[in-house]
């Protein structure tokens, strides 16, 4: 089993169908063993029961980026291997790296109001991944713009790998800008080294979180793949009724005409 | 390299001449400054304070602005598709047109800094710095928005779109503008540290914006 | 089990509760976007319209 013999849409639906199932019990299984262990928890001697948001926060925080990631290896495919698959995956992995970055930006919020006593501090993390967000956001607005699927890919590849590239610098220049304007209240989260008492329930989330990501990705470009075979097939429709209404010969037509009433 | 000087001699020159547009930057940031002390107050110490971070503001989205034709007029009567075909690397055809742009639109926006800098109420070693930032930093924007302007034109949508692709891009640079502005002017901070942080931006932007912008025109247009 | 989430049991309630809603709704999304699709693809093939390679659209599973 190789990338090429992915390239083949028909034949990745047929391979995904047999493992969604799978994949998708994988996820209940782990995300249950996870949410049982972080609520199983001990509280932390600083912040109380309130370190329980941190096994969601940052398993979504960690996805917001992976999702890029993983577009970014997508945008690749697109521009220099040509792989078939890759824009579908890169569009379908936006709209969930989008809702995976708002919730570690809302958990995070969340977070900061008993900690920091504010629901938002320009908190250098909480900013770059703000940024993120409407990186992510942008993108979407781009697939969403442009008619032509395979137009929009490749701007859509393009913005994406400078985005990756951009990714670091920002995050470094926020870093940079928030230790110029630190506020003097703010207490730092998640720096000390992690008790093996949180370490383990937040592996297990994160693992069950990026297999929910993976699961819902794949069915996502599943998706995908069919919308793009109702545009080609409403294409084909539309060339037909076209081509009739020129002629102006009967049986065709009136296939044609029953077809878009 | 006398393609490229061609190339660059050519933008400048359609740029400058009526209907080139790239004066318009230059009355878009003076307008842009000019209306600020109406949101925040005619107070001269507050404007003082902010008038960096004005000046810097004003000078991305002009610049920004200014960038939705880079390409677009090129496209139009066909001359981008003569440069694609060229046997200059697309790359630096790219980067030539963007140093024309910043020769064009860029340096009047920075020639413009010192009068408004007067309204801000700001002295003369603050609008240095701020001149001196904007020199060092607004080849960056202009390199990074030529991604926009690339996009732009082979999805034929600009505007807003663009815009909203390509300012988060440039926080980076607005960062380390106003800062090392504010370094020079008020301190605790040296000016080196932050500047030479953004001429680094720009030095990088040098090199992503080309290519980015040479690829997105080579798999775009058709 | 009774846990004891302190007094800042609502922003943890808030935060597993959002988390859990969105998820759930990406995954609605996901299902019905397919279900949309499939339904789509049956009308066009109704219509007489067929892939060029003359298999079925809806079929392959």
């Amino acid at each position: 089993m190789t990338l090429t013999d992915l390239a083949n849409p028909t034949r990745f639906l047929a391979l995904s169908a047999r493992v969604l199932p799978w994949l998708a019990a994988a996820t209940v299984i782990l995300l249950t063993i996870g949410l049982y262990q972080s609520a199983t928890a001990p509280d932390d001697y600083q912040q109380g029961a309130t370190v329980k948001i941190m096994f969601i926060h940052v398993p979504n925080a960690w996805l917001s980026m992976f999702v890029w990631g993983v577009m970014s290896v997508a945008s690749l495919g697109t521009l220099v291997w040509r792989h078939p698959l890759a824009d579908v995956a890169a569009k379908a992995a936006a709209p969930i790296g989008a809702s995976f970055t708002f919730l570690a930006l809302l958990t995070g919020s969340l977070w900061g109001r008993p900690m920091w006593g504010t629901y938002w501090e320009w908190d250098a993390r909480l900013t770059s991944v703000l940024i993120l967000f409407l990186m992510y956001l942008g993108l979407m607005a781009l697939w969403r713009a442009v008619e032509d699927p395979s137009r929009a890919a490749r701007a859509a590849a393009v913005l994406t790998l400078v985005g990756a590239i951009n990714l670091p610098i920002i995050k470094f220049s926020v870093d940079w800008w928030n230790t110029l304007h630190q506020p003097a209240s703010v207490m730092r989260m998640g720096a000390s080294t992690l008790d093996k008492s949180f370490l383990i329930p937040l592996l297990v989330m994160a693992v069950a979180f990026t297999l929910l990501f993976v699961t819902l990705h794949m069915a996502a470009m599943r998706n995908e793949i069919l919308r793009r075979r109702v545009r080609s097939l409403q294409m084909m429709q539309a060339s037909r009724v076209a081509f009739s209404s020129e002629v102006g010969t009967g049986s065709r037509e009136e296939n044609a005409s029953k077809g878009v009433a | 390299m006398t393609a490229l000087a061609a190339l660059i001699r050519r933008d400048i020159r359609i740029a400058l001449r009526v209907g080139g547009g790239a004066l318009i930057g230059v009355l878009f940031f003076l307008t842009v400054v000019v209306l600020m002390p109406f949101a925040v107050g005619p107070d001269l110490a507050l404007l003082s304070r902010l008038g960096p971070a004005i000046l810097w503001l004003g000078a991305l989205l002009a610049s920004l602005l200014t960038l939705d034709r880079l390409f677009m007029a090129d496209h139009e009567d066909g001359s981008l598709d003569l440069i694609t075909m060229s046997r200059t690397p697309l790359e630096l055809a790219c980067a030539a047109k963007a140093l024309a742009h910043w020769l064009a639109a860029g340096l009047p926006l920075i020639v413009a800094t010192p009068v408004l800098g007067l309204l801000l109420n700001l002295d003369m070693v603050a609008t240095g710095a701020v001149a001196l930032t904007l020199l060092a930093g607004t080849p960056a924007l202009t390199f990074t928005g030529m991604i926009g302007a690339a996009l732009a034109v082979t999805l034929h949508r600009g505007g807003l779109l663009m815009a909203v692709l390509v300012l988060p891009l440039s926080i980076p640079v607005l960062i380390f503008g106003v800062a090392a502005s504010q370094a020079a002017i008020t301190g605790p901070l040296s000016f080196g540290a932050p500047f030479s942080i953004l001429c680094a931006l720009s030095l990088v932007s040098l090199v992503i914006g080309p290519f980015a912008a040479a690829a997105s025109l080579k798999h775009g247009l058709d | 089990m009774m846990l004891s989430l302190g007094p800042y049991a609502s922003f943890i309630v808030t935060s597993y509760a959002a988390a859990a809603i969105v998820v759930a709704i990406l995954i609605g999304w996901v299902i019905i976007d397919y279900r949309s699709q499939r339904e789509r693809l049956r009308e066009l093939e109704r219509s007489g319209v067929t892939r060029r390679s003359g298999r079925s659209a809806v079929d392959t599973p």
